[in-house]
């Protein structure tokens, strides 16, 4: 079982959350983000100019069982790309245990696949 | 005149109140828009309690220091919420709203220049000296049928200028009291915390939501489509009918002209059009045109728009970089500069009387000496009232909660929940 975030441009993420569903991952958190790296934007309020280093992005978290990993990644890596500067980033990381709530189960057998 | 036509004139005038009170919740949204979100209560609460002061204090006493009998010619007679002096065809109840929303129109110019660092309960003294004193007292110079606008041949402005001091809807009376006022009390405040670097840089500190600032606008351009034909006080009669539709045109090409300025300006002068003073440009050429708006041709109104569109940006730049006075909604640039320019440019402009058309520099001394006047009026005002409060009982909040913001430690409310 693993998890994988995934942090990508704020105009892909309707793309990449169609491909998502469409394939095996069955539900996901997306949380909007703000980042600082090395672009810099212009911008001018009231006459006076100011330069902002504050990048948007969306972080996807995604939590899946071991076989589910490599497609899910190859899908983001697919459809999140552009090729610019700015495509963002995708970690992979391990997680150690799940229940479900609802039914006191636990183990990645909680994590079902989406048939 | 007629009955009916008494009557038409009634209905005019209480049509065109209702629009000049539909620029409290203007002043209110672009205030707010221009500020950020966590002194929004704080600002909407100050809109409230200059039409409410106002109302009130206008009501019982300012009414009659405006329209009382000349006394001295410095200011008229309280009248204690007596009515019964005021001797005129129109009605005199709706004569006193028609006046009271233009006070609070003066009043509430200042709120935004203050904003999110003022205590609220010197607010409220300031709030109700405005509406008592300090612009009753020049009105009473001028629309009162005071010392600046008597035409008597053996008065002062006669015997000096040959003319009288004219300010159709307020550009002096109205606006640039009101700027002239939020420049003082944004000094005495000092600026907000963060707005100046240690070198003396001006930061931004952009406002919460140009959406809301944007609407704001709108609605105060609607509601100047009362402010300037509305004061003509009639509609009847042929007079009166042509009178107010030029009024009308010249009010709207000034507007629209003090935007385009300053949108090109800003295209030319940042590399791209900037909204927040694009809809500062609008209000300049309002304020501008509110003064001659009925002797100036439609083409003196664009020239007076864009001159103030224009102007507008440096006053701006000029009272930010390098006068270091925090402004956060540009008042004292909108309605002090622009408002002293459209007075002084009526002298220059007016088709009937104005320098550019060849009939002297009478008119056009009558009006700078005019402007000086009431303007001083208001900065010594400002600056015994401002300086007074801040040394009595200071002005500012503490800086935790400015930096926090007044909505939850001056009102216990927030707007966004």
């Amino acid at each position: 079982m693993k998890r994988i975030e995934a942090i990508i441009r704020k105009t892909k993420f309707e793309d990449v959350k169609e491909a998502l569903l469409q394939s095996d991952i069955d539900w996901f958190e997306y949380h909007n983000v703000h980042g600082i790296g090395q672009s810099r934007q212009e911008r001018i309020y009231r006459g006076v100019q100011y330069s902002t280093d504050v990048i948007e992005r969306v972080a996807l978290t995604i939590v899946c069982r071991d076989p589910l990993v490599e497609p899910t990644v190859k899908v983001i890596l697919k459809v999140a790309h552009t090729g610019e500067v700015g495509d963002g980033r995708i970690f992979v990381s391990d997680m150690i245990d799940t229940w479900s709530i609802r039914t006191g189960e636990n183990g990645d057998t909680v994590l079902r696949d989406k048939k | 005149m007629n009955e009916i036509g008494l009557s038409l004139d009634t209905v005019w005038m209480l049509l065109a109140a209702m629009l000049v009170f539909w620029m409290q919740p203007g002043f209110a949204l672009c205030e707010a828009g221009f500020t950020r979100g966590k002194n929004t209560v704080n600002i909407l609460m100050k809109n409230f309690v200059d039409f409410m002061f106002g109302s009130l204090l206008f009501f019982f006493l300012g009414f009659g220091f405006m329209f009382g009998s000349e006394g001295a010619g410095f200011i008229g007679m309280p009248n204690w919420g007596d009515l019964s002096f005021y001797k005129g065809e129109l009605p005199v109840e709706g004569f006193l709203i028609f006046e009271t929303v233009f006070c609070a129109t003066s009043a509430t110019i200042v709120s935004g220049a203050m904003a999110e660092r003022t205590k609220f309960s010197m607010y409220l003294v300031y709030s109700a000296v405005i509406s008592l004193f300090i612009y009753p007292i020049e009105g009473h110079w001028t629309w009162g049928g005071g010392w600046l606008c008597s035409d008597a041949a053996d008065g002062f402005m006669m015997s000096t200028f040959g003319d009288v001091f004219h300010d159709f809807a307020g550009s002096a009376i109205v606006h640039s009291v009101g700027g002239v006022l939020a420049l003082v009390g944004a000094l005495a405040l000092g600026p907000r915390i963060g707005k100046y670097a240690k070198d003396g840089k001006s930061r931004a500190i952009p406002g919460h939501n140009l959406a809301m600032a944007a609407l704001g606008v709108f609605i105060l351009w609607l509601g100047w489509f009362g402010f300037n034909p509305g004061s003509q006080l009639a509609a009847s009669g042929e007079v009166n009918r042509v009178a107010i539709s030029h009024v009308f045109l010249t009010t709207n090409l000034a507007a629209v002209a003090g935007g385009v300025a300053t949108m090109f300006l800003t295209m030319w002068k940042y590399g791209k059009p900037s909204l927040s003073l694009t809809l500062n440009g609008v209000l300049a050429g309002l304020v501008g045109i509110t003064a001659g708006c009925d002797l100036v041709s439609p083409l003196g109104a664009v020239i007076i728009g864009l001159v103030c569109g224009l102007v507008l940006v440096y006053a701006i730049e000029f009272i930010d970089h390098k006068l270091h006075i925090d402004d956060p909604v540009g008042a004292s640039s909108v309605h002090g500069v622009c408002g002293i320019l459209g007075t002084v440019m009526t002298g220059l402009l007016s088709t009937t009387n104005g320098a550019c058309y060849g009939f002297g520099w009478g008119f056009f001394g009558a009006q700078v000496f005019g402007i000086f006047v009431i303007d001083l009026w208001a900065a010594v005002c400002g600056i015994a009232l401002f300086y007074g409060i801040k040394k009595i009982h200071g002005l500012r909040v503490d800086a935790r909660i400015e930096e926090e913001g007044l909505d939850v430690y001056e009102h216990g409310e927030s707007c966004y929940n």
